[in-house]
């Protein structure tokens, strides 16, 4: 039973780590976001792969059944990327939002340069 | 200190979202009141002919791409009278509630010199508008609060009819709260170090359109923006750079 829990836990491990690389390797995902993850899937496999060093990571934290412990370090590295995606969005959105308001105002830039421009078309006093 | 500050150059901030029934009356009204002013329509993506009626009224219109909401779309008309060098911008909602012959009460403490951002309040005197019972506990709350924060007695924190002077223009260009900003903006203004003040003004019932705050927003809106106080009392002031 251990040793095929420790097949999948590794297996998957390796499964998250090439599918990280290859997306970044086609660009599909950016290195800067990729690097939060690989390291990841790095401390997930020397995790899966060292029943010792989990045993005593479980030990040190206090964590009597050890694959709890592999379960809440993965939990807090989940944490950790989500935090970090909850700030782009937000820098996203503010960056967003000033690039809809800077097209508004250009717009409106335009429209009056156009009116001006056109015989007949009003005049923009000043 | 009192100084006779000179306006030469107003401009009028109308946001609108879906206003096409009341937003050529309420372009029409600013220019009666103020023909030297200029009229921004800031069209919140409406997807009715809210820009085609303002334009129509004689109003310059700038039509964000899509719905972004109040804050945005009133940073965007303050943008605008920044980069265009105003020296006074005036903030009345699309919606008709805001009665542009009272303009001249919210721009006087400019004139003078007294204050940087002036509210237009619905409760300094009598009432020309009445508000539901969820809103009016909450306005309560937010004006006891922003009144104990900033020292200045605030009795409508939540109203958009105001009217700020070049600093406060700059400010709020840079730096304009999000979702519900009405209040915040008042403790923004307050932390830069700008001066505040509220005058009386009547309100009258919104003339179309409808409320973005319905009933069952009202408690995350007061949520929110508690907390937002809250955390800005942890935060860096802001500056006014330049």
């Amino acid at each position: 039973m251990q040793t095929r829990a420790e097949i999948i836990a590794v297996s998957g491990s390796i499964v998250l780590m090439l599918m990280l690389l290859e997306l970044v390797r086609r660009r599909k995902l950016k290195e800067k976001y990729s690097l939060l993850w690989l390291f990841t899937a790095l401390v997930l496999l020397v995790l899966s792969l060292s029943k010792g060093l989990l045993d005593k990571l479980a030990v040190l934290m206090g964590i009597y059944y050890s694959p709890s412990a592999f379960f809440l370090l993965a939990f807090m590295f989940m944490m950790l990327i989500m935090v970090q995606f909850s700030i782009v969005i937000s820098r996203l959105s503010e960056r967003n939002k000033t690039l809809a308001q800077e097209l508004a105002l250009l717009r409106l830039e335009m429209g009056k340069l156009k009116a001006g421009a056109e015989p007949g078309g009003h005049e923009e006093k000043t | 200190m009192v100084r006779d500050m000179n306006i030469q150059k107003m401009l009028a901030i109308v946001p609108a979202y879906n206003e096409e029934g009341s937003v050529a009356g309420v372009v029409r009204g600013i220019k009666a009141a103020h023909p030297e002013a200029d009229v921004l329509v800031v069209n919140d993506g409406s997807g009715d002919r809210t820009a085609e009626e303002a334009a129509g009224a004689g109003a310059l219109v700038a039509t964000l791409p899509y719905n972004m909401g109040i804050g945005a779309a009133v940073q965007t008309g303050y943008r605008y009278a920044y980069d265009m060098g105003y020296d006074a911008a005036a903030q009345v909602d699309g919606d008709g509630q805001h009665d542009p012959a009272e303009l001249v009460k919210i721009l006087a403490p400019l004139k003078d010199g007294t204050a940087d951002l002036v509210v237009g309040s619905r409760f300094l005197e009598g009432e020309g508008f009445k508000s539901t019972f969820m809103r009016r506990v909450g306005i309560t709350l937010f004006s006891r609060v922003l009144s104990s924060l900033t020292g200045e007695k605030l009795t409508d924190p939540t109203s958009g009819f105001r009217a700020a002077n070049k600093k406060a223009i700059r400010l709020l260009a840079a730096d304009y709260p999000e979702d519900y900003p009405e209040v915040e903006s008042l403790l923004l203004v307050h932390l830069a170090g700008l001066n505040l003040a509220e005058r009386p003004v009547l309100m009258r019932p919104r003339a179309g359109g409808r409320s973005s705050i319905t009933p069952v927003r009202s408690l995350y809106y007061m949520v929110k923006v508690m907390m937002v106080i809250f955390i800005w009392l942890f935060r860096e002031r802001p500056k006014l750079e330049g």
